[in-house]
């Protein structure tokens, strides 16, 4: 019974990872019969030869803890401040009627263009690159936030009512609760958009991290090292994602 | 067996409510009063739209905008009493709480300590019949099961007065059945005063003392039945000769109503009809 549990927990794990092998498999062997061009797209195995290279040539911990890092104080403020947010407009009608469709419009807003305004605000550091990261990561959050709450069942709102919750209770034992789900969605979709733009701005201000990496390297036309770089920060959005999941099964264990 | 007004524990009187719509005012519910005894058992049936989740509301005190007064022992309500305990038609468990956690919520609400309240909560998940289930969670439990769950957690709040809106219309027929069993095997224990809305009439007769048998909108009271079964009840009861006789005459009284229903959602849905 507890193999049979096992098995059926790391199958998905399995397939997973059985599929990106048969993907980089495939992608080897088209470059190498000349179908796919090795000068635009590099061979899996010197991606991995390169993943190596750069480990050992181009201090990738710091660069990667550096971009982590950015990733993890946006992370930590959208989550902070775009929940917060969300609450406060769903709470007043007139506040969500005023804001909710400016707040969609600025979600498809270009902020990274901005960064010369950033640099001149924060100057040539971390917090230019952390603020972008969060002013682009923002919307998604408090949209979220606004939806878990207002669709929260009717009747779960009214099991409060009947046990004669305060306000206070009645959020955080009933709305909130029934939100997260959804909150976390925001969550996740605003460390994906804080990850692009911060790797983006570190690409175009060259101030250190996986970005910059990434930059240099291209401009070296070093293809294999560029897309070993590209693969440390999608290792950044797994770490990211993973801890995530971990922090939404603690609150919420099942639904 | 009416109820003396004087010794009711909870009083309705000439309670109307009325709601605007875009088509003008609709009066929902029309000078209903009736009175119900400690420990009795009252079903309010009725066709669909003749106001049966309208008066839950309102003897919930989820509903304050309506005329007329509701008591409970002598005292007016105007939101929800503590003495009043409510179970929900739609599935109303929390699904981030384990089964224990659930029925011990109103038991947190008060401040008990942990210990105690799952210690409590217990002998209500036993009581509905769901020992060995308290670690888990809605989600792994049937339609059935999670009923059960929300019919513990409002009793472990010790409501004075259990009120229920059509707690198993979504469940088939065979489990509906058993758990109106278990409901009044509960209420036989307890003796639980219990006010349950429904327009089954089976359920109705099953379970009730009386039954007060509503018109269609505007819901008014039609007549109340004495159902006079002996109990203890079960669902055994069901296939005896007098229980077919009420249940005869309680559809006897509900089939004008119902088709009045039927006849009036088939004018509005003609009046609604785009022309050709």
């Amino acid at each position: 019974m507890s193999d049979r549990l096992s098995r059926s927990r790391l199958a998905p794990a399995a397939a997973g990872l059985a599929a990106v092998g048969l993907g980089l498999a495939a992608a080897e062997i088209m470059i190498r019969a000349d179908w796919i061009n090795r000068f635009i797209v590099p061979p899996p195995s010197e991606v991995a030869r390169g993943i190596s290279r750069i480990v050992l040539e181009e201090h990738i911990g710091h660069r990667f803890l550096l971009t982590a890092g950015e990733c993890l104080a946006a992370g930590l403020m959208i989550t902070v401040l775009g929940v917060a947010a969300g609450v406060l407009i769903h709470r007043f009608r007139l506040l969500r009627q005023a804001t909710e469709t400016w707040i969609a419009a600025w979600a498809a807003a270009p902020v990274v263009l901005a960064y010369p305004l950033f640099m001149v605000i924060f100057g040539r550091n971390a917090w230019t690159i952390i603020m972008i990261g969060f002013v682009a990561a923002l919307p998604p959050v408090i949209l979220k936030t606004i939806e878990g709450l207002s669709t929260t069942r009717k009747v779960l709102v009214d099991v409060g009512r009947s046990f004669n919750l305060t306000g206070t209770q009645q959020f955080w034992k009933i709305l909130f609760p029934a939100a997260l789900p959804t909150i976390f969605v925001g969550v996740r979709l605003g460390l994906i958009f804080a990850l692009i733009n911060i790797v983006g701005v570190e690409f175009l201000i060259n101030s250190g991290g996986l970005g910059q990496l990434i930059n240099d390297l291209a401009e070296r036309y070093d293809l294999a090292g560029t897309y070993a770089a590209i693969f440390f920060v999608v290792l950044v959005s797994v770490a990211f994602f993973m801890t995530l999941e971990r922090i939404e099964r603690w609150l919420r264990p099942i639904d | 067996m009416a109820a003396d007004r004087d010794s009711a524990i909870l009083t309705a009187d000439d309670v109307t409510v009325r709601f605007a719509t875009p088509e003008g005012v609709i009066t929902a519910v029309e000078d209903v009063s009736f009175a119900v005894e400690p420990g009795e058992f009252l079903s309010i049936i009725g066709p669909s739209g003749c106001g049966k989740s309208t008066l839950f509301n309102v003897i919930g005190g989820l509903l304050t905008s309506h005329q007329g007064t509701v008591r409970v022992a002598g005292e007016i309500i105007s939101g929800p009493h503590p003495s009043i305990g409510m179970v929900f038609q739609e599935e109303s468990t929390f699904p981030w709480r384990t089964v224990s956690d659930n029925v011990a919520f109103p038991l947190e609400l008060v401040g008990m300590p942990k210990r105690k309240r799952i210690e409590r909560a217990r002998r209500f998940i036993a009581m509905v019949g769901l020992a060995g289930f308290e670690n888990r969670y809605p989600g792994e439990l049937s339609g059935g099961m999670r009923q059960r769950v929300a019919l513990a957690r409002t009793l472990a709040s010790e409501p004075k007065i259990l009120l229920m809106d059509e707690p198993f219309a979504a469940l088939d027929e065979q489990t509906r059945l058993l758990l109106g069993d278990k409901v009044l095997q509960i209420q036989q224990q307890l003796r639980q005063t219990t006010l349950l809305i429904t327009h089954n009439i089976t359920e109705a007769v099953q379970m009730s003392d009386r039954i007060l048998v509503m018109t269609y909108r505007p819901g008014r009271v039609k007549r109340i039945v004495d159902i006079n079964l002996p109990r203890p009840r079960d669902s055994e009861i069901v296939g005896s000769e007098a229980f077919g006789r009420y249940v005869a005459q309680i559809w006897n009284d509900l089939r004008e109503e119902a088709s009045r229903g039927m006849r009036d959602a088939e004018t509005h849905a003609l009046d609604h009809e785009a022309p050709p």
